[in-house]
């Protein structure tokens, strides 16, 4: 098996011995990403939009210049539709607060799939409760997919259908087109929490007509602490601010205040403008290797660790058998092992996995599991990361047999 | 894996693996659930506490072997003393987990609970060996009310 080596762009993979399998929790950042930010707080760092000054005319170029960059990268129609947060779960909120709140009333219905984060379930929860509206999941099936006839859960009572791209669990892909014509059709809107799914794969926000779309840059390469939230520029300039301060007002008098056209309207106080910089820079690396390229190197990964963990009888993995229907992540365990003992034990091989409920518990309360390992990839993991798994599991099960029996 | 090799050791995966304390009371006087939300670790303790003695104590739940084998181990360790020799043990423990030093009848009190000491230098590991321990501190702080 041939695989592009990118671990050399990122200093902390490229220095280090361990196989780090967590990336589904947060990326590691490529030289490129550091590189810029370093720049522009030696070069560049002012607060933008306030100085008539060169400096601050230089970082607000910066911040704008960032957002268009977010804009073409989703393929949104213009950059005023791009809102900077500090990630997907202010991004979500924003949208219960601001969108749920005014448009949710009593006896209407909030569609969610049973793999939704906790950050894209709990804010929906919190509208639900206030509105007395009812809040319907679309469950999955043996094989970790949704069928087709949980859409008729779907239906015109639903007015908003918030849903993942991409389990941060199973690892499933959604189909987003058929949610989005169901939902369209009877007049819901539809948000897409694509923060697992955007280091994996293409989102084009136009192509599926998604009304909202979320993400955080910290896993497709991005420094931690900035966001995204993509939403109609229609739907937008119709909502209330969220957050209230500086810079997302036009006129403020002693008891009146207006506000400043989208998207600066929900981007109150001085922004993250190294980490809407850093953003830029990690999505231009990610499209100078391509999604062609991304793809096919995470999904021979991926076939290549599904194949050797299936090998391993004292394995459960859970995860679709259609390997096109997933990326990223695979959910393991061993059997009569608690995940936190194997992850703990992988720590001491120089393996870094996550184990828990992975902020999914209703997921993992419906398949009937308590936590869960999850082993994670990205364009820098390799095959001997993959190796270093499966040689430590099989070191963990040696060790663990003789009592699990 | 030197430092979890000697934690993972027979002592803590048998009691890990046995459910000699899982048996469950029939007439608990006492019973409290303690959790790591972070992980996901439930444990409900039962106890039986007659004239300030712990006469009996039993556990249900679920978690990693660390924080099932400290439990088994607490239930073996405490039963049979009074509140505040238990509160006294339970506090070395946790002193013993925060790397403070402990004199040697203070180490000698704890017996089988000793086995956790690595865990000190496990911060990751640290909440799942103290999980029962502060549940127990919690239901005998309520007796006392």
């Amino acid at each position: 098996m041939k695989m592009t080596d990118f671990r050399k762009d990122f200093p902390l993979i490229a220095n280090s011995k361990i196989a780090y399998l967590d990336s589904g929790a947060t990326a590691q950042k490529p030289f490129a990403v550091l590189e810029c930010m370093k720049n522009f707080y030696e070069k560049t760092n002012a607060n933008p939009h306030r100085g008539v000054y060169k400096l601050s005319v230089d970082a607000t170029n910066e911040y704008v210049a960032a957002r268009q960059t977010v804009a073409d990268f989703i393929g949104a129609r213009s950059m005023d539709e791009i809102v900077f947060t500090k990630n997907a779960t202010e991004s979500l909120n924003l949208l219960a607060y601001s969108y749920g709140l005014d448009n949710i009333s009593e006896g209407d219905e909030i569609i969610l799939s049973i793999m939704e984060h906790h950050s894209n379930l709990v804010p929906w929860q919190m509208v639900a409760k206030k509105k007395h509206a009812t809040l319907k999941y679309l469950y999955i099936n043996k094989n970790c997919q949704i069928d087709e006839s949980e859409l008729e859960k779907i239906t015109n009572k639903t007015k908003i259908v918030s849903i993942t791209a991409l389990s941060n669990v199973l690892g499933t892909k959604v189909d987003l087109d058929k949610i989005i014509k169901k939902a369209h059709a009877v007049g819901a809107k539809v948000i897409i929490d694509a923060c697992q799914a955007v280091a994996h794969m293409p989102i084009n926000v136009s192509d599926i007509d998604a009304d909202f779309a979320v993400f955080s840059g910290h896993k497709i390469y991005a420094p931690l602490g900035i966001g995204v939230l993509y939403g109609k520029k229609e739907l937008l300039e119709k909502m209330s601010p969220f957050m209230f301060g500086g810079d997302m007002i036009e006129y403020v008098y002693e008891n009146d205040t207006t506000f400043a056209p989208v998207p600066t309207k929900f981007e109150a106080g001085t922004q993250n403008v190294a980490g809407a910089v850093g953003l830029a820079a990690a999505i231009k690396y990610l499209q100078n290797i391509g999604y062609e390229k991304i793809c096919k190197h995470e999904q021979q990964l991926l076939e290549y660790a599904i194949t050797n963990l299936k090998k391993l009888p004292y394995i459960d993995l859970y995860c679709t058998d259609e390997l096109e229907k997933m990326a990223g992540v695979i959910s393991f365990n061993m059997k009569g092992v608690h995940p936190h003992d194997v992850s703990s034990l992988l720590d001491g091989e120089g393996v870094c996995v996550r184990s828990g409920n992975h902020c999914a518990q209703p997921l993992l309360r419906f398949m009937g599991l308590d936590s869960t390992c999850r082993a994670s990839i990205s364009i820098y993991s390799n095959k001997d990361d993959i190796d270093k798994l499966i040689e430590a599991l099989k070191k963990i099960y040696e060790k663990f047999k003789k009592y699990i029996g | 894996m030197s430092e979890l090799d000697e934690l993972y050791s027979d002592l803590i995966m048998e009691h890990s693996m046995s459910g000699k304390n899982r048996k469950g009371l029939d007439h608990p006087t006492c019973s409290l659930l303690g959790h790591n939300p972070n992980c996901g670790d439930e444990i409900k303790l039962e106890a039986i506490v007659e004239n300030g003695i712990i006469v009996d104590m039993s556990y249900s739940g679920h978690g990693c072997a660390i924080s099932q084998s400290s439990t088994s181990i607490m239930i073996d360790t405490l039963k049979g003393k009074t509140i505040q020799e238990a509160k006294q043990i339970i506090s070395i423990f946790i002193k013993m987990i925060k790397r403070e030093e402990l004199s040697s009848e203070e180490l000698k009190s704890l017996k089988n609970a000793r086995a956790f000491q690595n865990v000190a230098n496990m911060p990751a590991r640290v909440k799942c060996a103290l999980l029962s321990w502060h549940t127990l501190e919690d239901l005998l702080q309520s007796l006392d009310k």
